[in-house]
């Protein structure tokens, strides 16, 4: 057993049966992807029928798509998401950044607890204060809003704590000699310490563009306008108010959904996957 | 305790050559050393010896027989590494018992739990004991039999990593700069400890290393690499007073060698056959910092003003600008002697017979100089 | 200037073992963290307390009148056979996930070390369900598991095996829900296991292969699995943690049916909530989500400093 024959590197049985199986798990994988697209594509006699084929034998594209979006305001969709997404982003970073700064860099009386309390935040899924967020909007009259759909995601404990962390790791001399050349303890956070973070911030907005782009659970509870939904919603809806018969414009839809994030991943996956990986990390 | 030959080897990383036909004969029980710059190649000439790198071209046998097929677990050599390379998450006893249970143990006997109920896995597992507990006094590192390597200092790592090695009486050692990540002091003490335990098993040894001073110190001889190639190989004695190339009289010694580009006239001051040099312009001499002394200015061969003092309590290093080399010159003095003072001027008197000449590429011009046959 | 008295004023002993607090510096990161600080309070700390008070209430969204309780909601959920069924549903849930998410990413983690060019294709190919939105994907999956016209019952067709209703079977709704769970999750798992698997020295394998060890599995059992051993753990706690949030397919595929079988903690809480209203008992099962997360987390943390200090 001891003599193995010299055989060019990936042609060996392992490799071959590692390449077979690596083969049959992204098929499996990428099964209902490449589905939702090809569906999208069919028309719908060739849809509802036992005989399956992948590639559309009469192209149906601009009809289910020109449907999906005339049957609900999917565009409208869209925007609802995006200005929701880049609203939260902008309002975690605006807030969590100078005071993860603070706690990694200062020193104050009530620190310790401050950051017990993101500690303690971190434990607590919004799940689980939801019931009080939804009552307390609905006192303030803030339900079915886009101010609904933002403020409870305003403060992410989860972005505060891994600023601290990677600012933790940028050397107190840095933060010294900017306070001796003169700039604010806010100009530090924005001309030096953001700049360095670079790595951290990017793994930040990724963990929180991917969090409140397929969020379900929370505009679900918050909005019931039609013009408030956003894209998990509006695909949803569109589902239930279809009966589940079109399937054709539905996948449309549902491709156009998925598509944003799949397309941003795929342009930068090593920038997604060191994030993701870095998130989880912490 | 085994013979290595190898023959031929070539290696290339990508299009990068790495190793340019090498050949070596490892006797048997000897301790031979690779030493060379960073890059040169000597690590990885170990790690194909070892059979964890293949070579592209090229032959390996070990006591006569090739071990080209064999994969790295076959061939019986035991590794030292750079790193040490212990196993974090077991004690300092499981490191050691290691290569004794991979090769002692069936499969079924290694299973946890269950193997240990297995037949004759009871008298196994205690012979290897024995033989752990055996190693660990030999290292003084009984103490430290159920710590983790994470809690041991560098040294104590670098005990456990020999004591793995030691465990089994493998063909040879293969040691990849063992003593490069030990602090100055303790990694004198352990090159005292590693060539006495070289005495002791008698075994074969390859140490690699960029530290010409542990080469010098430890071995019975150097093989002296740079760019992918054996420049020369012999004693330490030999390469350090009669080195083939320029190269490696740079490399080996501290200080380094005195180095002057010599004219004509120059030459024949210093006793040189000028006439047998085929091309006098390139020609360069160099000698040792213990091969020169200082004299009266007035009627020296060359002359030049002392720029620094360097004392180490033995010797006093002497640092003589000159007019013909760009670096000063050094030359060695007792200290004891009368001191000269920095910003005085001095002859250097240059023992003939320890005056190397080279040519423009490096080489060794043997024959003009009148002190060596 | 009078916090600059005042402070002269205190006593200067413990000068020596804290670094010595200047008023300025202290306004000034006071102002860095006040809008966090505000807002931990305004939408973590107040709802977290709402939520254990409203607990222990009959309050319900709209009502006029509410009443303390005491552990009534609670009582009444341990009486409720449903709630039990949700957190067994839930327990059998996260277990399935966990451990195939686990055991896959592992697999594939393994299967791309050291492998060709591709591996970087592999590995976008298995992360893509981790990037899209669960929502819409669910949707195409219950498409594809679709009884008669679904590409899942068309491909068992083909090896000669019967349609099946999946997502409208009691059997076999909660396993079918499981598989797109694991769809989703085990390029996660596979991602943080390629940077465990990349944090080992290759020094050890070599060292393993001067040792003698004389099979793949020899190694990988003596290097690969016991240094692979802190991201494991923590993979596991994660997935626990991340599953034991399934909502989104729950909602939009089951609505915890056919006859509960699907019925599962957080959709238990969201129809009590946010249907029937019935605010109190929807706070109560959110106290228990809490519990239970907290547990969970808490052992994620002790993961991650075991696994910083193997370092």
């Amino acid at each position: 057993m001891s003599r193995l024959p010299k055989l060019p590197r990936g042609l060996s049985v392992a490799s071959v049966l590692r390449n077979a199986a690596l083969i049959a798990l992204a098929a499996v994988t990428l099964a209902p992807f490449v589905w939702m697209v090809a569906t999208s594509l069919k028309a719908p006699d060739e849809i509802l029928t036992r005989d399956f084929h992948l590639w559309p034998h009469r192209f149906w594209a601009a009809e289910n798509y020109a449907s999906a979006f005339a049957a609900v305001p999917l565009g409208r969709y869209l925007l609802n998401g995006v200005v929701v997404t880049a609203t939260i982003l902008a309002l975690q970073l605006l807030i969590a950044v100078p005071a993860a700064f603070a706690l990694s860099k200062s020193e104050f009386r009530g620190r310790r607890l401050l950051f017990g309390a993101v500690l303690f935040g971190l434990l607590v899924p919004y799940h689980a204060i939801a019931v009080p967020l939804f009552v307390g909007l609905h006192a303030l009259g803030l339900l079915d809003t886009y101010a609904a759909l933002v403020t409870p995601f305003a403060i992410s404990v989860f972005g505060i704590f891994l600023m601290r962390q990677f600012f933790q790791g940028i050397p107190g001399e840095l933060v010294d000699a900017a306070r001796m050349d003169g700039m604010s303890e806010l100009a530090i956070v924005w001309r030096v310490m953001v700049p360095a973070a670079g790595p951290a911030i990017s793994a930040f907005a990724i963990f929180s563009v991917v969090a409140h782009w397929n969020d379900y659970f929370w505009p679900l509870v918050a909005v019931s306008s039609d013009t408030l939904f956003t894209p998990p919603l509006g695909v949803v809806a569109f589902r239930n108010d279809d009966a589940g018969t079109s399937y054709g414009p539905l996948m449309a839809a549902a491709t156009v959904i998925v598509l944003p994030l799949v397309a941003a991943f795929l342009l930068a996956q090593r920038r997604f996957l060191e994030g993701i990986a870095f998130a989880g990390f912490k | 305790m085994a013979r290595i030959e190898i023959d031929g080897i070539e290696k290339r990383f990508g299009r990068t050559p790495v190793l340019r036909g090498i050949d070596l004969d490892v006797r048997a029980g000897e301790f031979l050393s690779l030493v060379g710059p960073s890059g040169c190649g000597k690590s990885t000439l170990l790690r194909i010896i070892a059979g964890l790198t293949r070579e592209d071209r090229g032959t390996i046998r070990l006591a006569g027989a090739s071990v080209d097929q064999l994969p790295a677990r076959d061939r019986d050599f035991a590794m030292v590494f750079q790193n040490y390379a212990l196993y974090p998450h077991l004690t300092v006893a499981e490191n050691i018992a290691v290569p004794l249970v991979m090769r002692r143990l069936t499969a079924a006997q290694r299973l946890p739990f269950v193997g240990r109920h297995l037949a004759g896995s009871r008298a196994a597992r205690a012979a290897i004991e024995a033989d752990v507990t055996r190693v660990a006094e030999t290292l003084g590192i009984t103490k430290l039999a159920h710590r983790r390597p994470g809690e041991l200092s560098g040294g104590q790592r670098q005990r456990v990593a020999l004591g793995r090695a030691m465990v089994r009486r493998p063909k040879a050692f293969l040691m990849d700069e063992p003593l490069s990540n030990l602090d100055a002091k303790l990694r004198v003490e352990m090159r005292a400890e590693i060539a006495s335990l070289h005495h002791r098993l008698e075994t074969t040894f390859v140490y690699v290393t960029h530290d010409q001073a542990e080469a010098m110190t430890m071995s019975d001889r150097i093989a002296v690499m740079m760019d992918g190639t054996i420049l020369q190989i012999g004693t330490p004695d030999e390469v350090y007073a009669d080195p083939d190339t320029l190269s490696v009289a740079e490399f080996v010694g501290s200080p380094k060698i005195n180095v002057i580009a010599a004219d004509a006239d120059l030459a024949t001051a210093l006793g040189l056959d000028i006439g047998r040099v085929p091309d006098p312009q390139g020609l360069r001499l160099a000698f040792r910092a213990e091969a020169v002394e200082l004299v009266e200015a007035a009627g020296a061969q060359l002359s030049g003003s002392i720029v620094h003092l360097e004392n180490f309590g033995s010797d006093l290093m002497v640092h003589v600008a000159t007019a013909t080399a760009t670096a000063p010159l050094l030359v060695r003095r007792d200290p004891h002697d009368p001191r000269p003072r920095i910003g005085e001027t001095w002859g250097l008197s240059i023992r003939p017979d320890r005056l190397l000449a080279f040519d423009k590429a490096g080489r060794r011009l043997r024959s003009v100089v009148g002190g060596r046959a | 200037m009078t916090e600059m008295s005042r402070s002269a004023a205190l006593p200067r002993q413990p000068v020596e073992t804290e670094r010595v607090r200047r008023p300025h510096e202290e306004r000034a990161a006071w102002r860095l963290v006040a809008p966090a600080a505000m807002l931990i309070i305004l939408i973590l700390a107040l709802p977290m307390a709402a939520v254990v008070a409203l607990s222990l209430t009959d309050y319900q969204l709209g009502a006029e009148a509410w009443r303390f309780v005491g552990a009534a909601n609670y009582a009444d959920l341990a009486a409720d056979p449903v709630f039990w069924r949700s957190i067994v549903n839930t327990v059998v849930y996260v277990v399935e996930v966990v451990a195939g998410s686990t055991a896959l990413g592992l697999a594939t983690a393994l299967m791309l070390q050291g492998s060709s060019i591709l591996a970087p294709v592999w590995r976008t190919v298995f992360f893509l369900p981790v990037m899209a939105s669960l929502i819409a994907m669910a949707i195409v999956w219950e498409f594809m598991l679709h009884p008669t016209f679904g590409l899942v019952n068309g491909m068992l067709g083909l090896v000669g095996i019967a349609p099946v209703n999946w997502l409208q079977n009691s059997a076999t709704a909660l396993p079918a829900l499981a598989v797109i769970g694991i769809w989703q999750q085990f390029g996660f798992a596979m991602v943080l296991f390629l940077a465990g698997l990349s944090g080992i020295p290759q020094a050890l394998y070599d060292a393993a292969e001067m040792d003698g060890a004389p099979s793949a599995w020899s190694r990988f059992r003596l290097v690969t699995w016991p240094l692979l051993a802190p991201v494991t753990l923590f993979v596991v706690v994660i997935s626990t943690i991340r599953s034991f949030q399934v909502f989104d397919t729950v909602h939009a595929l089951t609505k915890g049916g056919p006859n509960k079988a699907t019925e599962v903690l957080l959709y238990t809480m969201y129809a009590e909530g946010f249907e029937f209203f019935r605010t109190g008992r929807a706070a109560a099962i959110a106290v228990l989500f809490v519990a239970a997360m907290l547990v969970l987390t808490l052992t994620k943390v002790v993961v991650v400093e075991k696994r910083i200090h193997l370092k």
